[in-house]
């Protein structure tokens, strides 16, 4: 993190991501160790219900993550948290961004609350979370 | 239907080692460039001893080198196809390193159900050790079980 200290609202994470598509998928479920077929088998998923594959929510935290890790060093994140608010159909087109809401003292230290989102291409949203981060 | 007597069940600890190999595959299928994960010397300059993992990869160790990854789910006669990733929460205590070897104990600390029994949300908490008996982060996971509607 810069020397500077980030105010209420500065938006501080913001990055784009390419497409998801099955091959993504299917790179994830073997990188991850995640191998429910919902996310790789289609048969599957439609007996489970759904009108396709789709994606993992840990990949689309893990690209949340890589987004936050962009602006802030990993050394400085004390928590990462995320709802999944819903699927994540393929083809989509993720964006994602935190911004400050709060600078607090916590722990011995001054950290700053963030605000973060998945959003897709329709801006419907993903993944909404929260980071803590030292400062 | 699972209920309130899950609480408080545990199930096999997993110990994961970091493996250079297999975080460079997660990179690599995240599209991650940042140098602090592939290179030790930026790794080191950030003050870490070797490369770090990325906030999100605890999970996938314990999914990789679980004897059954889904072992919660069938000792609590989960069906796979019902379930749902609802909330995923990580709080970090200190570093986690390529050649760290890590043990997560994991436990069921909820249940609660959900629009009248539709829904069910299992939330199992993880304390992660690593070698030198360190706590280094805490998991949680909060899963969603779509129920059967009562025919």
């Amino acid at each position: 993190m810069s020397a500077r200290v980030p105010s209420v609202g500065d938006i501080i994470v913001h990055k784009e991501f390419p497409p998801i598509t099955r091959h993504r998928l299917a790179l994830y479920c073997g990188a991850s160790g995640d191998h429910n077929p919902i996310h790789v088998d289609i048969d599957f998923a439609k007996a489970a219900g759904f009108p396709d594959v789709f994606a993992h929510g840990m990949l689309v935290m893990g690209y949340l993550g890589q987004a936050l890790t962009d602006a802030v060093a990993p050394s400085r994140i004390r928590s990462f948290s995320t709802r999944f608010a819903a699927i994540t159909q393929l083809g989509a087109k993720l964006t994602c961004e935190g911004t400050v809401t709060e600078l607090i003292e916590q722990g011995g230290e001054k950290r700053a609350k963030l605000a973060l989102t998945t959003r897709d291409q329709n801006g419907e949203v993903k993944l909404a979370g929260e980071a803590i981060i030292a400062l | 239907m699972i209920d309130q007597s899950a609480v408080g069940r545990t199930f096999t600890p997993v110990t994961a080692r970091v493996e250079p190999g297999r975080l460079r595959f997660f990179l690599d299928t995240l599209g991650e460039t940042n140098a602090i994960y592939r290179d030790e010397a930026t790794a080191q300059a950030a003050g870490f001893t070797a490369a770090p993992v990325p906030p999100t990869y605890l999970f996938c160790l314990e999914m990789m080198d679980a004897p059954d990854p889904f072992e919660f789910l069938t000792a609590l006669d989960i069906d796979l196809a019902r379930v749902l990733h609802g909330e995923q929460r990580f709080d970090y205590h200190a570093p986690v390193m390529v050649g760290d070897t890590l043990t997560f104990r994991p436990r069921v600390t909820g249940v609660t159900d959900k629009k009248g029994g539709a829904m069910t949300l299992i939330v199992v908490d993880t304390p992660v050790t690593n070698q030198h008996g360190v706590h280094v982060a805490d998991v949680s996971r909060t899963v969603v079980v779509r129920n059967a509607r009562p025919s």
